[in-house]
């Protein structure tokens, strides 16, 4: 389907798990966020599926889920975690792979 | 068992951990989280897994486990050594787990945020089995695992206002920081219940210890109490107190040795008294502390051994070499040894294992042997016998102690006497006399009863230990050959002397017999004199007579003639 192969920066298909707890500003602001970066970085192959933990405790479970809101990267492999409102675009497109992440040791000190 | 505690107090939630409940006085602060930190290897998990555990077999209530370091399978697969399945108890819906991994080096933090979805996860375990106790176990590990610790701060505060909120009672497990109780000063936080594991090693030896450091609104035992962890579980031993008011038993109870108990006045020990039997090696301690088990089996008395020099099963097959078959006392269950070498664990720690066999195993009979196989610091060593003496004592059991040292004092340099601990010390004592060497049995004292101050010469064989009187003469406490040489010599002497006497007596009769015959003879002569004298006497009164007569027939004639 993708011709352009799977190195091709933009075709790569992503599927994307938001976790929220409740409907609070800080997450409609999350949702904001991720749908921005979304369309400059990502384009069409990408799916958002948003999970509100109050409604679906069990996932947050099964998903290792302790902050939120998270943000699960599922596929492309391997799993990635970003938590926070995502308001940090360069960390949470380090975060999902988009922009590689060369020295990950310093950034924590930073 | 223990009583619920009773509303007017704080209310408390056994941990069901033999010992904690009573340091505590009914365990931890129901409703509300308790910190319990400690060093890494101190026992943290374990003690919250006990804690879940417990409550989730002994008290029906359900528990949440949440961990932040080992895994689910990591866990139920450690305290599997303690005993514990929590497999089973998943299945039953009486415990969750729930592994919360948080690896620093997978999660990219971008933004604000909060720990809701630990919440969630804990509100939803929570809910799933109905659980009324919760185990954080470590949740520390979260500041590794994410940068903004003052985000982790707020939200600890928050969740432990919110287990507080839902009426759970929780045990906070912490890792021990410089300084502080905790690395991240959790303290803080949980301030209704601290207790402090420790795990010290002291000459190599190690022991654990635990210590309420506050209970806000209890009273508590505040001394660092050991505590063991094996594969029966946790186990603190409290400190006893050192009351003197334990009841006094009159019953007297046989020592299994009739030439022992006939040394005793009653016929024996009264029960619930100390017994120490000292003597250097080889001199029966042991045989006269198996003879003393054996008896007590006999009767049907539940006795148990504390063995820190010989296998039980060695002590068995050394028993039947003195005729005394423990076997089927052993099958019976009434005879249980514990062997464990003096250097396995700490004082502390044999006395807190003593302590909770004993609890377990209820003996009336007690065996330390040999209790001068326990080493460490001397004043250590008094109050941890002072204290093993106490516990038995207080319980009414008979504890015998075999002690090697023969002076009764337990170490080498102080003249801290075992013996004033105790109420019958017998001594034995080798006497090593004419190449041959034999065992001697004193009873030194006796509390409460008269005893025979002789040394008895005391003999084993394979029909069991035998007392025999000891020779005391001039020339001095002889024994063994010696005795029967001088028994043989005092047998001669008596016969040479019964000779001597009979020949003596055979003497004097033939004495007596010659001078009754002189006197038989004398009489004989005194007779015929007599004879003669009364011959003599009638010769002259009839010449008397006569010539009376004559007169009176001359003066009649004259007066005529005239």
């Amino acid at each position: 389907m993708t011709d352009g192969g799977p190195s091709a920066p933009g075709s790569t298909q992503y599927r994307l798990r938001l976790f929220i707890a409740g409907s609070t500003p800080r997450s409609r602001r999350t949702i904001e966020n991720l749908r921005r970066i979304c369309d400059r970085h990502i384009g069409p192959n990408v799916d958002i599926e948003v999970i509100d933990i109050y409604q679906q405790a069990e996932l947050a479970e099964a998903n290792r889920v302790v902050a939120a809101p998270t943000l699960l990267r599922l596929s492309p492999l391997p799993q990635r975690q970003i938590i926070g409102d995502l308001s940090d675009e360069p960390r949470v497109l380090r975060g999902l792979g988009i922009i590689p992440s060369r020295e990950p040791t310093d950034e924590h000190g930073a | 068992m223990l009583p619920e505690s009773s509303p007017r107090e704080l209310a408390k939630a056994l941990t069901g951990i033999s010992g904690f409940d009573d340091v505590t006085y009914g365990g931890l602060p129901a409703g509300r989280p308790s910190l319990v930190c400690g060093a890494a290897g101190c026992g943290k998990t374990l003690f919250a897994a006990t804690f879940l555990v417990n409550g989730a077999t002994l008290f029906d209530e359900p528990g949440v486990f949440m961990s932040f370091e080992e895994r689910a399978e990591d866990l139920i697969a450690n305290v599997a050594s303690l005993g514990y399945d929590l497999d089973r108890l998943v299945a039953e819906k009486k415990l969750a787990i729930d592994h919360v991994r948080v690896e620093r080096s997978e999660i990219e933090e971008s933004g604000e945020y909060d720990l809701e979805g630990l919440f969630i996860r804990l509100a939803y375990a929570v809910e799933s089995i109905g659980a009324k106790r919760v185990v954080l176990d470590t949740i520390e590990t979260l500041f590794a695992g994410l940068t903004d610790a003052a985000v982790l701060r707020a939200e600890l505060r928050r969740l432990f206002g919110w287990l507080k909120e839902r009426g759970l009672t929780a045990v906070i497990t912490g890792e021990r920081g410089e300084g502080q109780l905790t690395r991240q000063g959790l303290e803080e936080y949980v301030s209704d219940c601290v207790i402090l594991l420790d795990n010290r090693v002291e000459d190599q030896i190690t022991t654990r210890r635990l210590r309420v450091v506050k209970y806000r609104g209890s009273a508590h035992g505040t001394n660092e109490y050991p505590f063991l962890i094996d594969e029966e579980g946790i186990s603190v031993l409290p400190v006893t107190s050192a009351d003197l008011d334990y009841g006094a038993s009159t019953e007297v109870i046989s020592t299994g040795i009739p030439g022992l108990d006939a040394m005793l006045g009653p016929g024996g020990f009264y029960r619930g008294s100390s017994v120490l039997i000292s003597g250097v090696a080889g001199t029966g301690k042991t045989t006269i502390a198996t003879h003393l088990l054996d008896a007590a089996c006999r009767r049907g008395e539940r006795c148990m051994a504390f063995v820190f020099e010989e296998s039980g099963s060695q002590i068995c097959r050394n028993a039947l070499s003195v005729g005394l078959d423990l076997k089927p006392h052993l099958d019976a269950g009434l005879l249980r040894f514990e062997a464990a070498r003096p250097s396995l664990y700490g004082l502390e720690m044999h006395l807190a294992r003593m302590n909770r066999d004993v609890e377990r195993f209820k003996p009336s009979i007690v065996v330390i042997d040999p209790v001068s196989a326990l080493r460490g610091p001397a004043n250590e060593l008094q109050a941890t016998l002072l204290r093993m003496v106490d516990m038995l004592k207080g319980r009414g059991i008979t504890a015998v102690f075999t002690s090697l040292r023969t002076d009764g004092s337990f170490d080498q340099v102080g003249d801290l006497g075992l013996s004033s601990l105790m109420d019958v010390w017998v001594k034995l004592q080798d006497i090593d006399a004419n190449g041959e060497r034999t065992r001697t049995l004193y009873v030194i004292k006796a509390r409460g009863m008269s005893h025979s101050n002789q040394v008895r010469e005391f003999q084993m064989s394979a029909k069991g230990v035998k007392l025999v009187d000891a020779y005391v003469g001039p020339a001095g406490v002889l024994t063994g050959t010696a005795r029967l040489v001088q028994e043989a010599e005092e047998q001669a002497a008596t016969l040479r002397r019964r000779q001597d006497s009979e020949r003596r007596k055979r003497e004097v009769v033939r004495r007596r017999q010659s001078i009754e015959r002189q006197i038989a003879e004398l009489r004989a002569s005194l007779d015929v004199a007599e004879e003669e004298e009364q011959v003599l006497i009638g010769e002259d009164e009839t010449r008397e007579s006569l010539l009376a007569d004559e007169r009176a027939a001359l003066a009649g004639r004259r007066g005529a003639a005239e």
